[in-house]
């Protein structure tokens, strides 16, 4: 399936990835390719087959609901690149 | 010293033939003199690694080791290491410093082995050649023109050049066979869930698992032995008992079927690799096993489905890379919008962003049910084929990669060509089974490796299997020329 240029633009602002201007031509042309070659898929029958998420089919394990963890707040923020009163900081998005 | 295996080892420091100290600090000379040739290290921390050396000399002492004490092992620079920078290979962490460790390194630590550094890797462990590294390219200690594999390359370059005795690899679609067999090591990929995931940085969730890579299927069993079981901070770690992985070692393959999936053995394989396959297989048929032929009828969609699963997989996964809790951030962001998008642009590589936009293309609403829900069906498909063919034989045996490692740059620009690498290995991840890559021999002085996949959690019989072979032959042996070169 081919891809137009404005979908992959499209798809990057979901993705939060900007991609420059001059380098929106080659990566186009790359997930073409990608996607050409996943297009065999299309082919497949795979009417009543259950789709497979898990390679043991196993089922989400479950434990008692407490709480097992300490707080270690500062030790995580200590890694952040901006914080301040044990608050991420992140650009002002609310006038 | 470095020329000798785990188990070599394990006896020496209790035959008190060398301490840990010594033992550590020849492999830290060894890299500190070498490595400048093959990259494979992206962080060696030489105080804590003597500091871990002299605590288990002193457990030695006391009487009180376990197995792997005092035992140096190279990680992937995949796992957190707690107060050690851990980068995956890419700039988006290269200033990470995680607060804890992975379950897997927390597992080596407590049973005392030895930190020697974290090992290059293809960033966030998406490629085949270890050249989507953000530090640059590992090299194949067999010929330093060549690329040493990847994902895991930095790993397996390690163990080949004799700069680590053992390390810890990721294989996701042939992470740790694909490099064992271009390094001419062994490797272990264990079936879906057998090592936890937790604190290992995700690539593909339903994919990802953490095998031993060594010189032989022996010190691969002594390290699965440290590295399997149930985690409960991990969901998906299995609670399938674990077992000692070296007792089975000895056992006779006299009637043990070998099927020979057809597919692996046609078009694509080089006809030098598959003489040496097929030469592997005589000598495991002298060992009193029958070869069957068996098919995977759907092995030709396995690259397709592979390439959307995974993706998808790692888009969401690495959504989690924003710049506010930790790693890069952009400089001087104007706003929200700008802090996500340019922090993603400069901390990513090409590949990860090809990844993370097909993925995000297979996910998007219009787009779900043609891709992924498709590739989800497919995959059930592919773990059928080899359901069926494990009611004919106990373990299948191929080729692990078409051909022995390719050079640096020859694939780099293509990532089609380079998918194409792993044709044999990927299926293995999608129907969630162990794989194995043994040496096999060499073309034209490269390695090339004899790939074994069993049933769900049968890495002992794998294990089994590989060292029969290894007592037969002498592959494994074989020194790269960097192992003989550099301090002993």
């Amino acid at each position: 399936m081919a891809i137009e240029q404005d979908e992959i633009e499209k798809i990057a602002e979901l993705a939060r990835i900007r991609i420059a201007d001059d380098q929106i031509g080659q990566v186009t042309q790359r997930i073409t390719e990608i996607l050409g070659m996943v297009d065999q898929l299309q082919a497949v029958d795979t009417s009543d087959i259950e789709p497979m998420a898990n390679p043991l089919d196993a089922t989400q394990q479950l434990r008692a609901d407490v709480v097992t963890e300490s707080n270690r707040r500062e030790e995580f923020q200590a890694i952040a690149p901006a914080v301040e009163n044990g608050l991420y900081l992140v650009p002002k998005v609310i006038d | 010293m470095h020329e000798k295996s785990v188990a070599r080892l394990i006896a020496g420091l209790r035959e008190k033939s060398f301490s840990s100290v010594e033992l550590t600090r020849c492999y830290l000379d060894r890299i500190e003199a070498l490595d400048g040739q093959y990259n494979s290290y992206i962080s060696v921390d030489q105080n804590s690694a003597l500091a871990a050396a002299e605590a288990a000399d002193r457990q030695l002492a006391a009487g009180d080791a376990s197995p792997l004490t005092g035992i140096p092992v190279a990680h992937k620079d995949i796992f957190c290491t707690a107060g050690m920078r851990t980068s995956c290979g890419s700039r988006m962490l290269d200033n990470f410093v995680p607060p804890y460790d992975a379950t897997l390194i927390r597992r080596f630590n407590e049973q005392g082995a030895v930190i020697l550094g974290k090992t290059n890797m293809d960033e966030f462990a998406m490629g085949s050649s270890n050249e989507s590294s953000y530090y640059g390219a590992a090299r194949n200690p067999w010929d330093t023109d060549r690329v040493p594999g990847g994902s895991s390359g930095g790993s397996a370059a390690a163990v080949a050049a004799g700069l680590a005795p053992a390390a810890t690899g990721t294989d996701t679609g042939g992470s740790i066979r694909q490099p064992a067999a271009f390094c001419g090591i062994t490797g272990l990929k264990p079936t879906y869930g057998r090592v936890s995931r937790l604190g290992m940085i995700a690539f593909a969730s339903s994919l990802d698992q953490a095998g031993p890579m060594a010189h032989s299927a022996e010190d691969c069993a002594l390290l699965l032995n440290a590295m399997a079981g149930q985690d409960p901070l991990d969901s998906t770690s299995s609670d399938q008992a674990t077992e000692d992985y070296t007792a089975r070692l000895g056992d006779s393959l006299e009637g043990l079927r070998i099927g020979l999936p057809k597919e692996y053995f046609g078009e694509g394989l080089e006809a030098a690799t598959g003489e040496r396959v097929d030469a592997a297989l005589k000598q495991l048929e002298a060992l009193g096993a029958t070869l069957v032929e068996v098919s995977l009828p759907n092995s030709h969609l396995t690259i397709p489905t592979y390439y959307v699963i995974a993706p998808a997989e790692a888009s969401t996964n690495l959504s989690r890379f924003d710049g506010v809790r930790y790693g890069h951030r952009c400089a001087d962001p104007v706003d929200l919008h700008d802090l996500y998008t340019r922090t993603r642009e400069e901390g990513f590589g090409d590949e990860v962003k090809r990844r993370i936009l097909v993925g995000t293309y297979a996910l998007s609403a219009g787009y779900y049910d043609a891709y992924y829900k498709k590739a989800q069906q497919v995959r059930r498909l592919i773990k059928q084929d080899f359901m069926a063919c494990f009611e004919q034989a106990d373990v299948l045996a191929g080729p692990t990669t078409p051909g022995p490692a390719f050079a640096l740059g020859a694939k780099s620009d293509d990532p089609v060509s380079m998918y194409l690498e792993d044709v044999y290995t990927l299926a293995v991840n999608l129907a969630g089974l162990p794989g194995m890559s043994v040496p096999a021999g060499f073309v034209d002085d490269k390695p090339v490796g004899l790939q074994l996949i069993g049933r769900h959690f049968d890495e002992a019989r794998l294990l089994n299997v590989a060292h029969q072979y290894q007592l037969a032959t002498d592959w494994h042996l074989r020194q790269s020329p960097a192992m003989t070169g550099g301090a002993s």
